[in-house]
């Protein structure tokens, strides 16, 4: 473990506490980190594609995830090796950028990982197969806007993007009512989206979900659902053309911030103080009803008493009502968060068409829902479904094929799924390779291989024969000159994805092979792992 | 080289075949669980808690046994799920659930054996719980329009349900007893307005339905026992020492005279609040908190009933029923609503003295009390009870009516079958699995009663071949009789929702192909 001696022969200690650390280095160290970072892939490579397996994950308290979203799966897997991590981040950014494609990224750096290892036991050197890598990721994200379609939709023609997000679902477990699933997130997006600017504020759609009912019972609400309901049992459980004060201070006594004591010393003061108390709730109230609000929203909780004012002067009121709901209603209806009661203007007030209470299943369940908002722009998917992991993977399903929207919105350019766009960027590739002398060449040519393992995955996972279905398919493209052919994984019996209407955004597609190749870069230039050995 | 661990220590993983085995072998064991308790003549369940007095529940109610397993298997947590579920939703059929879920795995458990692919089985079961699903309308009976024909679902529906619970021997009383208080309700769903009220003693005829409500408190000492005409001010306020809520007040005395005089400032602030209740002209005062003895005297004093620390669901349902207001503030008497009612008594259930009110404004709201022999006994009648109200609440919202006694899984199984014969490809070997899983459950009905079930339910089978069939399992004939005769039947809602959370979970489990168990947390010994 040493790494240097003296002219005796004496080590130098030159790492802390060096007896109790492992070491790896050369050759060894990167081909440990392939096979950590191939394991990994391969854990996911099953979770492929509209056939692609689900998997169950425990976590350290006993609750049950059952996904195959690579994101979810990679961040509840308990990684322990660093260049696993590394692979999680990998998707993870792929999440945070793009939404979708997360499974997809990591199938994509595994098998490269896999080529270089064969490279590397030929000898060459890391840098160059990175180097190489580096230059045939350019080829392909080239090629990819070469084969990249815009497509056209509007308002009126919502078709387009429907199908895109239906592409995105049909590999979850929603794929039962994808069609009335990718409608819904559809809308959603559309009524949130800036179509001016091109941008999509997603903060906009909440996804709630109750256990309970069935898929098909999940709903689009134009307006916002707070898991609440009314502060005392018998205030009205529907109110139209609700005025509502949003407030964030307490319907209790002020407790100044300064450190302050009211001392009591007679009778008269004791009285006095009552009094003020007394008055205190009344203004409150007062102040509410006054600016003609009709309902109160309310981020902390209500005195007994404050709660049967409100009640006795026929305020309906909701309290306890968190941040991120209390700012999205305050969106939703136009109105104004206000802090302090003195504040409260007819102006701030929010305004929704119709604010009702929906009671759920035998249990005591109350929702709050407010529609027809003045700014109809803030939207609720609210998902039911039989049980509560159902409901979890609906929500990263859903969560998924809105960024697929959003993608489509910010940029309507298309390239064709069903591994069609991977088989054609390797053909490019390919053909690039030859041109380009030196040993990048064959990292190149590498690289071209590699891509050929979603396509490949995408087969296997269909019950299809991978090697024969895909040199099917390459010799089809080349043949015809068309990138649209993939693989049929659904068995409808044409291979061309544009007919079967699979798509996919062209940003996701680059970006799945820009941050595949930045990683494996990452893993190949290290040479040197230093850590802690076990005890 | 070995592949280096990618998980922390203890983290496990299990993947293709083994992890597939692993949930099937959770689910099903699950299944053989609780499928003894399936059907009138199923078995009860002791459950024995670790936790302090190791208390002892005996059910056969699906729910509360799957709740009270300690289960390290993730597929049979998602069989515990959807039972649960079950329960919240419809309020019933929480066996049948998971019967139905286990044994879809394990037929499906066959057809992986015989290499078909789960994808291939998944989209074969969603086509046959398809069929199932329009095979079931096809054969819904709604009574919808005729107020007679529609009561007596409702009977039919509680009796079916209550017979297979500790409740049997006297159904039809208890039936009777729930159809009345679920009618009460007017079609609302909320099961909050009908209270059960448990005391031990008696047996489980001398139960009852009382069209009032009755409250689980004492009447004050020296307070009237029997008011008639009574108006009730219904409040949730302080009534020990009304503390100064604004910030920062403390008292601050130099002498004892100043206590006396804060002491008797407080207590005159105490009468005046109590001589503002009184202004309201009431005669019975029900608080949700404590009543200082202070203020009781008080209310004794003036010929006020009352009632302290009644909890949060009696003040709300007392609300409810005689149609006041829940009060806290009590300056402006004219405009607060009072409750009503015709008389306010302390009755005698057993040995414990109960506040009775009847004659009150608002029917919606009743109680139930339930005698029985013991604590076990009583608590398995309201389970039973429960279930019974639940489903009959969810059938007045949705009147569509089937028969009972394994006909709608007979009914179901012949179209599937139907489908599968029609069905090309591999698809239909699952269609025809699916079909298999619905006969298990007369199957398991008949063995649980003791009888021979592979001869019932081919006579079963051999009878539905006919149109229009209306034959079940008799179990108490032990042979095959007709359903609408014998007035056996079900909700629609609770038999759709049992096939689809069923098929929704085996279709679950069926696309797991690994499993990652994460190290579990360390907890700190607290021993």
């Amino acid at each position: 473990m040493a790494l240097a001696f003296d002219e005796y022969g004496r080590p130098f200690i030159i790492l802390k506490e060096q007896e109790q650390k492992t070491r790896l280095r050369g050759l060894e160290a990167q081909k440990a980190n392939i096979s950590a970072g191939k394991a990994v892939a391969r854990i996911l490579r099953t979770s492929l594609g509209p056939k692609g397996m689900d998997k169950m994950l425990q976590s350290p308290d006993g609750d049950v995830t059952i996904t195959n979203d690579g994101a979810t799966i990679l961040e509840q897997m308990d990684v322990d090796n660093q260049i696993a991590k590394l692979m999680v981040e990998l998707s993870r950014s792929q999440d945070y950028e793009i939404g979708d494609g997360t499974t997809g990224v990591v199938v994509l750096a595994g098998a490269l990982l896999e080529q270089a290892e064969r490279l590397l036991e030929r000898g060459i050197h890391p840098i160059r197969i990175a180097e190489g890598y580096e230059m045939a990721s350019r080829i392909a994200v080239e090629h990819l806007e070469h084969i990249a379609q815009k497509f056209d939709f509007g308002p009126t023609n919502l078709e387009p993007l429907v199908q895109t997000c239906m592409t995105t679902l049909s590999s979850k477990i929603v794929n039962r009512c994808k069609r009335a699933m990718a409608e819904i997130c559809v809308k959603a997006v559309l009524s949130v989206a800036d179509l001016e600017r091109k941008d999509v504020n997603l903060d906009l759609i909440k996804v709630e979900g109750k256990v309970g009912g069935k898929l098909e019972d999940t709903e689009l609400i134009y307006g916002i659902t707070v898991d609440k309901d009314m502060s005392h049992p018998q205030m009205p459980k529907q109110i139209e053309d609700a005025k509502i004060a949003i407030l964030t201070c307490p319907f209790e006594p002020p407790k100044p911030k300064t450190k302050h004591k009211v001392d009591i010393d007679t009778v008269e003061k004791f009285q006095t103080l009552r009094q003020q108390e007394q008055k205190y709730f009344d203004d409150m109230v007062q102040k509410c009803k006054d600016v003609g609000a009709t309902l109160v929203i309310c981020q902390w909780g209500f005195d007994d008493e404050a709660n049967h004012l409100l009640m006795h002067r026929n305020l309906p009121a909701v309290r306890w009502v968190g941040g991120v709901e209390l700012e999205l209603i305050a969106i939703a209806t136009g109105g104004r968060i206000v802090p302090r009661f003195q504040e409260l203007t007819p102006e701030k007030l929010g305004r929704a068409g119709l604010v009702r209470e929906k009671s759920f299943g035998t249990t005591k369940d109350k929702m709050l829902y407010i529609e027809h908002c003045l700014n109809s722009r803030a939207v609720t998917i609210f998902i039911r479904g039989g049980n509560k992991m159902i409901i979890e993977e609906t929500k990263r399903s859903i969560h998924d094929a809105l960024c697929v929207a959003r993608n489509l919105i910010r940029n309507n350019s298309i390239v064709y799924g069903g591994g069609s766009a991977e088989t054609a960027c390797s053909i490019a590739v390919e053909t690039a390779s030859d041109k380009y002398p030196g040993v990048e060449q064959y990292a190149i040519r590498a690289f071209a291989d590699a891509l050929d393992a979603v396509p490949m995955a995408l087969a296997e996972n269909s019950g299809l024969q991978p090697i024969e279905t895909l040199s099917a398919v390459k010799s089809q493209q080349i043949k015809e000159n068309n990138p649209h052919f993939g693989i049929d994984c659904n068995d409808v019996g044409t291979n061309d994805m544009r007919e079967q209407n699979v798509f996919e955004t062209l940003i996701g597609k680059q970006q799945q092979i820009l941050l595949a190749t930045q990683v494996v870069k990452m893993i190949l230039k290290i040479d040197d792992v230093i850590s802690p050995s076990d005890y | 080289m070995a592949i280096e661990k990618i998980f922390k220590d203890d983290a496990s993983e299990e993947k293709g075949e083994r992890a597939r085995m692993a949930s099937f072998v959770g689910a099903i064991a699950i299944t053989d669980l609780v499928k003894t308790t399936l059907g009138p003549k199923g078995m009860d369940k002791i459950l024995q808690s670790t936790g302090r007095g190791h208390g002892v529940t005996v059910t056969n109610d699906g729910a509360t046994i799957l709740k009270s397993l300690h289960i390290d298997n993730p597929a049979a947590k998602v069989l515990i799920d959807i039972s649960k579920v079950q329960d919240d939703e419809v309020g019933d059929g929480t066996t049948s659930v998971v019967v139905l879920a286990g044994e879809l795995l394990r037929e499906a458990e066959k057809l992986v054996a015989a290499k078909i692919h789960p994808m291939t089985i998944i989209s074969g079961y969603r086509m046959a719980a398809e069929c199932a699903r329009n095979a079931l309308l096809q054969r819904v009976a709604d009574n919808k329009g005729s107020a007679e024909k529609f009561r007596s679902d409702l009977m039919k529906i509680a009796m079916t349900t209550l017979s297979s619970k500790i409740l049997s021997q006297d159904k039809v009383y208890f039936a009777q007893l729930a159809v009345d208080a679920v009618m009460r309700l007017k079609g609302s769903t909320n099961l909050e307005a009908i209270q059960i009220i448990k005391k031990p003693g008696g047996s489980l005829r001398d139960s009852f339905l009382d069209e009032g409500f009755i409250l689980d408190k004492k009447i004050g000492l020296g307070q009237p026992k029997r008011i008639e005409n009574a108006k009730i001010l219904v409040a949730n306020t302080a009534m020990d020492t009304d503390k100064v809520k604004i910030y920062g007040a403390r008292v601050r005395v130099d002498s004892m005279s100043k206590v006396a005089e804060i002491e008797g400032a407080e207590k005159e602030k105490m009468r005046e609040k109590v001589q503002k209740i009184i202004a309201h002209g009431i005669n019975c005062f029900v608080n949700r908190q404590l009543i200082y003895n202070f203020p009781e005297e008080l209310f004794a004093d003036a010929g006020v009933l009352a009632i302290e620390h009644a909890d949060f669901d009696g003040i709300e349902r007392l609300a409810l029923v005689t149609g006041g207001e829940i009060a806290s503030t009590f300056d402006n008497p004219e405009s607060v609503k009072l409750g009503h009612c015709d008389l306010i008594e302390e009755i005698m259930i057993g040995e414990d003295k109960l506040i009775h009110f009847s004659g009150v404004e608002m029917g919606q709201a009743c109680t139930i009390v339930l005698r029985g022999a013991s604590h076990h006994v009583l608590d398995e009648a309201e389970r039973s009870l429960h279930d019974a109200l639940c489903v009959l609440s969810q059938t007045v919202n949705d009147t569509r009516v089937l028969f009972g006694g394994g006909w709608p899984e007979m009914v179901m199984a012949k179209e599937v079958d139907e489908l599968a014969r029609k069905t090309p490809g591999k698809k239909s070997h699952a269609i025809e699995a699916f079909s298999r899983a619905l006969v298990a459950i007369p199957t398991i009905i008949a063995d649980n009663a003791g009888l021979d079930s592979a001869d019932l339910v081919a006579q079963l089978r051999a009878a539905h071949h006919k149109e229009g069939c209306n034959a079940g399992i008799d179990v108490i004939s032990g042979s095959v009789g007709d359903m609408a005769d014998l007035g056996i039947s079900e909700s629609f809602k609770v038999k759709q929702a049992v096939l689809l959370s069923a098929t929704e979970a085996a279709e679950m489990i069926l696309r797991v192909d690994e499993i990652i168990t994460c190290a579990p947390r360390q907890r700190e010994d607290r021993m």
